[in-house]
């Protein structure tokens, strides 16, 4: 799938660099990723410093951190997801699952990588990545506006 | 009210019922966020993430779910919206001329103060989502929790005061015999009732049941997006600012020295370390701290303002 276009400009872009809550979205990871994600937003990370929150639904959500290689059953739940949350929003794939299914690629139930599904803005690749990595990750989704 | 004219009036909700209260609401909201991120040992975010957060909701795509009451679910942010707008108005103007606030005003501020909550019951019905729907009936229980304590508190101080029930007059009694706190036992029995009672009308932790994050994902607030959750964000910062402000014009003088500041700055302060030192209520025991010591407080309260202590 093609690349998101989201070109904001003046304040609006300026309220969304300042302000991106993420939404984590796990479709068939082995939860190492998740707890990475789960590190970044520790105060150790303090991603509050950025206005980075982590939201409990899509709805509120701007930028998606989807982590796993997408099974069979998750397939539904991440285009369900995906259409509920709020535009502009932005798609980040965390892990080499994520990015391009890393070991589970070929696997019976597998349907991914998560860029064959919805658009994907950036990719952290890593097996998991370091909170490190995600952060960074995130900023480029930033930068991209 | 419209001793001054109505032009008077609608400057007064322009200005100082929406825009001043708005920006002190989210810097208000800010200083939240700050000390929490201190208490636990962060940084924080920057002054202007409050603003940055609504101008970004502003900015997005507002979603009505599927199956929705469409004209509820958008009619709900601004009905709590707009009451408190004419809450901050009223208290705003009471402040500044005594003399045009109206007989009966303290009653109507505290029948728009129920507003905000009906507002988020209201939204979680409308929203076809069970998580809206638990939330709303969780804040119908606590709203039948809190609010008897909180009115018996905030009619305390009329029976102090000799049945005056127009904010101008409460003020003006204060301007002559000194702050209302001062007045007796039974007066700082109703403001110890309604400290207990803020964070509940407010909605922040211990008393967050009905938007309870870790349980109900964001509660009425789960199906909104975009302008209409900004709407929410907005009613729900000004409301941080005007229920202290309101409390402070009933107990303690006038709005106008740098003595209230303070006196708000100390509210803020203890409602934040309140909210970052305790876990969240469950809805029944919230229901039973406020029906048993806290409604039984603010009734000695009023009992000993009938006596006259
Ligand atoms: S990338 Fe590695 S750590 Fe992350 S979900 Fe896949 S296998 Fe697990």
């Amino acid at each position: 799938m093609g690349n998101n276009n989201h070109r904001l400009s003046g304040i609006k872009k300026w309220g969304f660099k300042k302000s991106p809550w993420v939404f984590h979205l796990s479709t068939g990871s082995c939860n190492n990723c998740d707890i990475e994600i789960l590190d970044a937003v520790t105060p150790r990370f303090d991603l509050e410093r950025f206005g980075i929150l982590l939201v409990g639904t899509p709805r509120h959500a701007d930028i998606l951190l989807v982590t796993g290689v997408v099974t069979v059953q998750a397939l539904p739940r991440l285009l369900h997801v995906y259409e509920q949350a709020a535009k502009p929003c932005m798609v980040v794939a965390i892990g080499a699952c994520a990015c391009s299914c890393g070991i589970f690629d070929g696997g019976y139930h597998v349907v991914g990588p998560v860029d064959k599904i919805i658009p994907v803005d950036v990719y952290i690749p890593g097996c998991p990545p370091k909170p490190e990595a995600i952060i960074s990750g995130v900023v480029k989704a930033l930068a991209k506006l | 009210m419209f001793a001054h004219g109505a032009m008077d009036f609608f400057y007064f909700i322009i200005f100082h019922g929406f825009a001043f209260t708005v920006v002190a609401g989210l810097l208000s909201t800010w200083v939240d966020r700050k000390v929490s991120a201190r208490i636990q040992w962060r940084v924080g975010p920057p002054w202007y993430q409050p603003f940055a957060d609504v101008i970004k909701l502003m900015g997005k795509e507002s979603i009505i779910p599927e199956g929705a009451n469409r004209v509820s679910f958008l009619i709900a942010p601004f009905l709590g919206f707009t009451a408190v707008i004419l809450v901050s108005t009223i208290v705003w103007m009471a402040n500044i001329f005594p003399g045009a606030s109206f007989v009966g005003d303290l009653i109507v501020v505290i029948y728009l103060l129920y507003l905000p909550a009906i507002a988020l019951i209201v939204a979680g019905s409308a929203s076809r989502n069970p998580f809206g729907a638990l939330g709303a009936s969780r804040e119908m229980n606590l709203m039948l929790a809190y609010e008897a304590a909180l009115l018996f508190a905030v009619f305390t101080v009329v029976v102090k005061n000799g049945g005056i029930i127009s904010l101008g007059g409460i003020l003006g009694y204060q301007a002559v015999h000194g702050a209302m706190l001062l007045q007796g036992a039974s007066c700082i029995i109703a403001f110890v009732v309604t400290l207990l009672c803020m964070p509940a009308k407010l909605g922040i932790v211990p008393f967050d049941i009905a938007e309870a994050e870790t349980e109900l994902i964001a509660g009425p607030y789960t199906e909104y997006s975009g302008v209409t959750l900004a709407i929410f964000k907005l009613t729900k910062a000004m409301l941080l600012f005007t229920l202290p402000i309101f409390m402070l014009t009933l107990f303690a003088k006038t709005v106008w020295t740098p003595w209230t500041i303070l006196w708000y700055a100390l509210i803020l302060v203890f409602i934040i370390l309140v909210k970052n030192v305790n876990p969240r209520f469950r809805i029944d025991q919230a229901l039973r701290l406020f029906w048993l010591p806290v409604l039984g407080l603010s009734l000695l309260g009023i009992i000993l303002a009938a006596v006259g202590l």
